[in-house]
């Protein structure tokens, strides 16, 4: 029940202004800028791009400067600034077999055309505090190496080859669209697709490392995981021609994982997909693993009752802006409902004693 | 992309590199040798959003993966020629700057603003992707066999 | 691309679109009343009523069916580069434009389903006359009864015999509109 009350107006006020002095921090600090947390705090500003499924890494950076840093707030900001834009249109998909690849790595084959190539990866540096950067010093510029320039093939398409991996055939459907419509069940993969995309990463991640551990039982292969930028190709209705609108960061990820077959496919290999914005590639594994345990139903597979293979829970629960609005309403005002609960308790209070003196009586 | 039997191919490709150059340097290049000729709106610079698609698994259907912000607008020099601009981001002196180099394009300056706008935008996008791939380029493995045995 | 399709549209969007925005509401919200609604100047033969609708309600996100004599080039670009909208048939528009005529049969337009009543068509008819009088509205947003010179009360009737479910009407003509819900009964 909810009940309109008026007060508090100074108060907010006066909250609002003493935030963003907090925000500010001690004057004799420098003031943060945009354009630093932009490039020196790029996987944040990546992930509130995911999140809050908006490419833009300025605002995001923005985002992340009035949020005082707290990541879903910013997202929080990021999806509202996003419900003002007038929409212009769709993209065509995105070619991820022509990225500019800054990192491309397989776990299912050694040597493949293109190579295993690292980028810049925290994955073999030692997790040791580096005191250095608390001094502030410069960094060397990384080394280079001639590159070819040619495109990177997919990994998956070494397995299609051999028929040993289900097909990924082009079509040309439309997509249902989660900002436009509601959620329905059941949802299609594109549907869920786009609600992991713009998951929470905890949630995703969790969700993930639940089916690695036994909840839905799909053993995954990294099969090729990429990240770079790839151009954005838009037709224009005026032109009467598609151009390139602009280039985005993406970080691409294919896991394979086994499968048995059914009635109707033979043994094979069956594919999960992540796709985020930006370097996020924590997120676009996560993201595969669950894509992956989703499809049981269409593989034909045994639900188990794992929570990763059910889409009402996964797709309901995902949304970290979603989550957070009905979880953190709880500690607005709720005088009203808790007067009643108040009022119950000190009624069923009165009947309990009142029954235990008529039984002393008795 | 580059096919020449296409007559658009050579305009999808300049509007192409406008729309993705560093913010600013269409300006920049565009400023140093030419004097902005007079135009008219027809669309004035608006911000707004692509929703950008993904394939699944890379090759197959389409989903929507989420928004791009986008700049675009619509002007007419007062010679006639119409210049379109759709540029990421949320600059409107870029799309405005971009807009009237793919009008100047259909003038007879087009020779002109090829060799100092065009080109010169060119390079720098070779130069910002082929620094980029070295550095990739420079962290690819090298493996080498340590031992083989047959025990 | 004609440069005349690419003028016409509102002089100053955000204003004009908004001025445009309450006279649609308004009409919607009373039946049968008559209100001015222009401000730009499509390519005939739309009329700038029509082409005020058009630049209001429509965007890529919403897809236009183009009936009888509307559908033709210069419309057609003048509404990709004024809205984005893209062009379809009957069966999936939101919103359909033409002459009443050319608008029928309107069983092939979707009309919502019970879950969605509003996943349904806005018919925009383009008509020669429009004034209070003819047919009997009443309904929600009428006090007592209002008049409009409409076409076939049967199937007007007939459409809001359905609801919640059915198609929504605006009629326009030169610089005037009026609307009629599925919500009104028609006499």
């Amino acid at each position: 029940m909810y009940v309109a009350v008026k007060g508090g107006e100074r108060a907010i006020e006066n909250a609002h202004a003493w935030l963003a002095e907090e925000r500010r921090g001690d004057l004799s600090i420098d003031s943060l800028t945009v354009p630093q947390i932009r490039e020196q705090l790029s996987l944040a500003v990546n992930r509130v791009m995911a999140e809050g499924s908006l490419f833009d890494p300025d605002l995001a950076a923005l985002a992340i400067k009035q949020a005082r840093g707290d990541l879903i707030e910013a997202i929080f900001l990021i999806r509202a600034y996003r419900t003002t834009l007038p929409r212009f249109g769709s993209s065509a998909p995105i070619e991820t077999g022509k990225m500019a690849c800054d990192r491309r790595i397989s776990a299912t084959f050694k040597d493949l055309p293109g190579g295993q190539v690292l980028g810049p990866t925290f994955d073999y540096t030692h997790r040791l505090l580096d005191f250095k950067l608390a001094a502030d010093g410069e960094v060397p510029e990384g080394p280079t190496a001639p590159a070819t320039g040619a495109d990177v093939p997919h990994v998956t398409e070494f397995l299609n080859q051999e028929g040993l991996i289900e097909d990924a055939l082009p079509d040309d459907t439309t997509p249902r669209d989660l900002t436009r419509e509601p959620l329905e069940l059941p949802a299609d993969r594109s549907v869920r697709l786009q609600a992991l995309a713009r998951a929470d990463e905890g949630f995703t991640l969790s969700m993930a490392y639940s089916t690695q551990r036994g909840y839905a039982r799909n053993h995954a292969f990294v099969g090729e995981l990429r990240i770079g930028t790839v151009p954005v190709e838009m037709e224009i209705p005026e032109l009467g021609f598609s151009i390139e609108i602009g280039e985005i960061a993406v970080t691409e990820c294919e896991t394979v994982n086994q499968f048995k077959g059914s009635k109707t496919e033979p043994p094979q290999f069956t594919r999960g997909y992540g796709l985020v914005f930006g370097q996020t590639e924590r997120k676009a594994i996560s993201m595969a693993l669950v894509d992956r345990a989703l499809r049981w139903e269409e593989l034909g597979e045994d639900f188990e009752g794992a929570p990763a293979q059910d889409a009402e829970f996964v797709l309901y629960h995902a949304d970290n802006i979603q989550a957070t609005g009905f979880l953190e309403h709880i500690k607005l005002p709720h005088y009203v409902d808790f007067q009643s609960e108040l009022e119950l308790v000190r009624k069923l209070r009165r009947e309990a004693t009142a029954r235990t003196q008529q039984e002393a009586a008795e | 992309m580059n096919d020449m039997s296409d007559p658009v191919a050579p305009r999808k490709s300049w509007m192409g590199l406008l729309a993705k150059a560093k913010p600013g340097s269409v300006s920049t290049y565009l400023d140093a040798r030419f004097k902005r000729p007079d135009f008219a709106w027809l669309r004035p610079p608006e911000i707004g959003s692509v929703m950008v698609q993904g394939r699944t698994g890379g090759t197959g259907s389409p989903f929507n993966l989420g928004e791009m912000t986008v700049t675009r607008c619509t002007l007419k020099l007062a010679t006639g020629e119409v210049g379109f601009a759709y540029i990421q981001g949320r600059s409107k002196p870029c799309a405005e700057a971009a807009a009237l180099v793919d009008a100047m394009m259909q003038t007879e300056m087009a020779e002109d603003i090829r060799t100092h706008v065009l080109a010169p935008l060119q390079a720098d996008a070779a130069a910002a992707k082929k620094i980029r791939a070295e550095k990739a380029a420079a962290t690819k493995v090298d493996f080498f066999t340590m031992v083989r045995g047959e025990d | 691309m004609e440069t005349a399709t690419l003028t016409g549209g509102f002089a100053s969007p955000p204003i004009d679109a908004a001025r445009a925005f309450r006279a649609i509401m308004e009409a919607m919200a009373r039946p049968g009343t008559l209100h001015d609604l222009d401000g730009c100047t499509p390519p005939a033969p739309l009329a700038p009523a029509t082409g005020a609708v058009i630049l209001t309600l429509c965007d890529a996100d919403t897809p236009i069916y183009l009936a009888g004599n509307v559908d033709c080039p210069d419309v057609r670009d003048w509404i990709a580069f004024h809205t984005g909208a893209p062009l379809t048939g009957p069966e999936h528009c939101m919103f359909a434009f033409g002459t009443w005529g050319d608008l029928m049969p309107l069983n092939r337009f979707p009309a919502g389903c019970a879950e969605y009543p509003d996943r349904s068509s806005t018919l925009v008819a383009q008509s020669e006359k429009l004034c209070p009088e003819g047919a009997t509205l009443t309904g929600p947003g009428i006090q007592t009864q209002a008049q409009l010179s409409v076409p076939d009360p049967h199937l007007l009737q007939a459409n809001h015999a359905q609801y919640p479910l059915g198609v929504d009407f605006i009629f326009t003509c030169g610089t005037q509109i009026a609307a009629l819900p599925r919500s009104t009964e028609v006499n």
